[in-house]
């Protein structure tokens, strides 16, 4: 059920990414990620997220894979199980145009690296390579050797990915405060 | 410094490390109310995390309200399972404020049963809180790991957003509602013309709006990408809001040199009813592109459009009437409370006689987890405010967004239909 993912997360923290391409377009919504009918079981969801923008992509998509979007990431539902279900994948961060603003929320609350990056969905195609640093929003296609700057992450947030996440900080606050 | 907007105003009170605040700054802000629904069952998992155990506690058990809306009846026993779950811990924590399967739908219930007040900051676990910023409240929701985080803390961080203004002037037309003027707003300025923005509506249009339809607007600016939504702060939400609550407030209104980012002019005079065309909100039409496509299902209900006003219309448009033999029409009122009310004043049974299925009080079909769904060759008119692929059933099938005049319009004569024509 998708209120109880847990979800392996993003893992470590890493400054600087590199990873294979997907391209998204536009407007890639939550009914698209995580589809209102496969909200009942966990294998269900890994195995059509993002099925009905990309045949292939539950099947092919690979640990350390990256994707590149265009405007409007994650619009839709708040249900976590959008960014949940992508880290599940193996998704190691999302550049985008820009994002819905619950989906940025809770991938920043899972310690899932998102950054905006203006026009970034134009310089890339499904396959190319990927180079991030994360704390500068510096993006390299390793195919054409464009870099492209993006919005930085606000220190608060920068914080909260570097701590692995909301929940992560919180019980570890939890603890020094007993 | 100059004059701050509703949402600064409001942030501006919560910000629990000083008062000064402007557009892009990222503070932390005391929270005055935390909604959830079903997934209050992610944030009873998330609890067991704590220890030791004595700790585990909410902030404020009465500044919690639990819900349950979206699978009402349990669908199935893990469903009934989660509801077990999150009952036995709603008890434990001493949330008095829990609202079990019998009485609607979030955004409904929680105004009606005053917990929404001016000037507070919500925020919930659903997208579309933002539905409070009818009652001049800074609302927005959330996922879980933020809403278990606001359990537990009472407080969050936010970005202060950018404020956009759209000013509504003109008298609507008859039979063309404030679902019509914001299903307009997305088709003309897309989808994301309020991404992580605060919308303030204004204008005369607004003012003489009833609150449901200031709702139907709030709720419906989610869509448009919008953090709040505000409608007009009068004394129509006071006296609304004095009904409900013994609680004090005071209206929070905009400074007259508040800046705005942008203020967009809509002259609704001539508008005509409008059409969310599959499968994007802001892929819009007015009726009359539209009009002729069959239909299989018409949907009357949502946090959107299931209020007493909504079911009214489509009563008047169905009186004594049948609606068509290949239409299916779900009507699922949005609270108990409305349900009362429309059984008491015929409304429900002029709809049943016409051929609808009233269901019970919840999301329902909205949401296409719960009946209602659609099979892959089929069409839906909805009065919701999402027609996502595959959002109400089957990918294949198609959902239309209209008024709840055009729902029910649609309804009587099997394909959308202008219910001006009528
Ligand atoms: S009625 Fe629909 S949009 Fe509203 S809260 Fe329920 S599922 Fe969400």
């Amino acid at each position: 059920m998708a209120a109880l993912l847990g979800g392996k997360g993003s893992g470590e923290y890493k400054e600087n990414l590199k990873g294979k391409v997907w391209v998204f377009p536009d407007n890639v919504d939550t009914d698209v990620i995580s589809p209102s009918r496969y909200l009942e079981n966990l294998q269900e969801m890994l195995d059509h997220t993002c099925e009905s923008v990309i045949k292939e992509f539950p099947s092919k998509v690979q640990d350390g894979d990256i994707i590149v979007a265009g405007r409007n990431f994650g619009c839709g539902s708040s249900r976590e199980t959008a960014p949940a279900i992508l880290q599940e994948k193996g998704i190691a961060a999302i550049v985008a145009e820009s994002f819905a603003r619950i989906f940025y929320r809770s991938s920043v609350a899972r310690a899932l690296p998102v950054l905006e990056v203006n026009e970034v969905s134009k310089e890339f195609q499904t396959g190319d390579e990927i180079q991030i640093n994360i704390p500068n929003a510096e993006i390299t296609n390793l195919r054409t050797g464009k870099t492209l700057k993006g919005k930085k992450i606000h220190p608060i947030l920068l914080n909260l990915l570097k701590n692995g996440g909301l929940e992560k900080q919180l019980l570890a606050e939890l603890k020094e405060n007993k | 410094m100059s004059g701050q907007t509703i949402a600064e105003k409001i942030l501006a009170n919560h910000f629990l490390s000083g008062s000064d605040i402007k557009p892009d700054d990222i503070i932390i802000a005391k929270l005055d109310l935390v909604m959830s629904h079903i997934g209050t069952g992610k944030v009873v998992i998330d609890f067991r995390k704590i220890r030791p155990s004595k700790i585990r506690k909410v902030f404020d058990p009465n500044k919690i309200v639990v819900i349950f809306d979206h699978y009402n009846p349990a669908p199935s026993e893990r469903w009934a399972s989660v509801h077990d779950l999150i009952r036995n811990f709603v008890k434990k924590q001493g949330i008095k404020n829990f609202y079990d399967i019998k009485e609607g739908i979030c955004h409904q219930v929680l105004p009606e049963k005053g917990h929404v007040r001016p000037g507070m900051l919500i925020v919930g676990g659903d997208s579309h809180t933002t539905t409070y910023g009818a009652f001049n409240a800074a609302s927005c929701g959330l996922g879980n790991t933020d809403l278990f985080y606001s359990y537990v803390k009472g407080e969050l961080w936010f970005r202060v957003p950018h404020t956009i203004r759209f000013r509504i002037t003109g008298k609507l037309p008859p039979s063309v509602m404030s679902k019509d003027i914001i299903i307009k707003i997305a088709g003309d300025h897309t989808a994301e013309v309020a991404t992580y923005k605060s919308i303030e509506f204004t204008g005369d249009t607004m003012e003489n709006l009833s609150i449901a339809s200031r709702m139907t607007m709030s709720n419906f600016a989610l869509e448009l990408g919008a953090k709040f939504a505000f409608g007009v702060p009068d004394q129509k939400v006071v006296d609304w809001v004095k009904e409900r609550t013994t609680e004090p407030f005071e209206l929070v209104k905009p400074d007259p040199d508040a800046i705005y980012e942008k203020t967009y002019e809509i002259d609704v005079s001539d508008l005509e009813p409008q059409i969310s065309c599959p499968h994007t909100v802001d892929n819009v039409k007015p009726i009359s592109e539209v009009a002729g496509t069959k239909i299989n299902q018409a949907f009357l209900g949502s946090c959107t459009n299931g209020r007493l006003e909504d079911l009214e219309i489509a009563a008047k448009i169905l009186e004594g009437k049948r609606i068509h033999n290949d239409v299916r029409m779900i009507v699922t009122p949005a609270s108990q409370e409305i349900w009362i009310k429309a059984a008491k004043s015929g409304v429900s049974e002029t709809l049943i006689n016409a051929g609808a299925v009233i269901t019970n009080p919840s999301c329902g079909a909205c949401f296409g987890a719960l009946g209602g769904m659609l099979a892959p060759s089929e069409k839906c008119i909805s009065s919701s405010n999402r027609n996502f692929q595959g959002r109400m059933g089957s990918a294949a099938a198609e959902v239309y967004l209209g008024s709840p005049a055009t729902v029910a319009a649609s309804a009587l004569k099997g394909e959308i239909t202008d219910p001006r024509d009528l």
